[in-house]
């Protein structure tokens, strides 16, 4: 109690507000998307130009630069999801339930374009567009998360009772994330393992590793973009009957 | 150039990867602004309607 009111003390809090945060995330989202364009055809071109044919697999690795950035911010998403929802528990701050809701959209997406992309490069690869090996199972359980917690939410009326309940869903999937990111260690999988590693040098050319990690870049700054697209959705949606969206709507004219 | 698009024999597969993702965060995007204009104009409606109704009511107040 005494650190939220610290908290709120040095008012920490002030853009936790939706009415202030509305025309703020409105003013960003052109700036990430504009980074997001940018940093997306820097990307292409070094990924699809400038990196050297890879000698194992030819062209088909080229497939990473979009597989392996979009499992990524899959988990990513998940984990920032997860974070807001407790939040917004915690807090019963509305805007951070609000975020986690505007996330999960565009979790599922990257989650089912790193299963789709997945499979393109799993068959000529390995045979297979699917295997039951445990990265491509919990990677399947996570977009089932991202659906549940989704549709649990839209199934109560009540929108704070809708965030408080799959808040739950989130936080306690946040445990098959780790699961996720270690399974190709933990068991013994058809799927290669980490591109990057904290611990050893990357076993790849540098523009490979470049290309990846600024097509990386570009998906996170295009789910800010996007994202604070839709909490603004969101926020008209749920403060409708306040008297600061009435207050918009009249300088709106 | 024919040879970039072919991308040594793995054309399908690398082209439906990147298709894909282009085709996704195009269609989210498409959704957002849908979503965006959608409330928009309900807000819209919602505020016409409270005008109408306070005309008329300062109509009414000032007939009697």
């Amino acid at each position: 109690m005494v650190f939220g009111m610290a908290f709120a003390g040095i008012n920490w809090f002030k853009y936790a507000s939706p009415a202030s945060f509305y025309p703020l995330a409105g003013r960003m989202v052109p700036w990430f998307a504009a980074l997001a364009v940018v940093l997306a055809l820097a990307g292409l071109y070094i990924g699809l130009f400038v990196a050297p044919t890879d000698y194992k697999q030819g062209e088909a690795y080229r497939i990473m630069f979009i597989h392996v950035p979009a499992a990524w911010m899959s988990m990513f998403i998940y984990i920032v999801m997860a974070i807001y929802a407790a939040l917004g528990l915690i807090f019963n701050t509305r805007l951070s339930a609000m975020m986690a809701s505007a996330l999960a959209p565009t979790g599922a997406l990257f989650t089912f374009l790193a299963l789709w992309t997945g499979a393109l490069w799993g068959k000529p690869m390995w045979g297979a567009w699917w295997v039951w090996d445990a990265r491509l199972t919990t990677e399947l359980i996570l977009l089932f998360l991202y659906i549940g917690f989704m549709s649990l939410e839209a199934a109560i009326d009540d929108p704070r009772r809708a965030s408080r309940a799959s808040a739950l869903v989130a936080i306690v999937g946040v445990v098959n994330v780790p699961i996720i990111y270690f399974s190709v260690q933990w068991w013994n999988t058809l799927h290669q393992g980490a591109s990057i590693s904290f611990s050893s040098a990357p076993s790849m050319a540098a523009t490979m590793l470049t290309a990846m990690l600024v097509m990386s870049l570009s998906l996170w700054m295009y789910t800010i973009a996007v994202v604070l697209m839709r909490v603004r959705c969101i926020i008209l949606e749920r403060e409708r009957h306040s008297d600061w969206v009435a207050e918009l709507m009249m300088e709106a004219r | 150039m024919a040879e970039f698009f072919a991308m040594g024999g793995y054309a399908f597969y690398v082209w439906a990867s990147y298709g894909a993702a282009l085709l996704l965060i195009l269609m989210e995007i498409i959704w957002v602004r849908r979503r965006l204009r959608t409330i928009l104009l309900r807000l819209g409606r919602m505020k016409r309607m409270t005008e109408v109704y306070t005309e008329v009511k300062v109509e009414h107040e000032t007939k009697t």
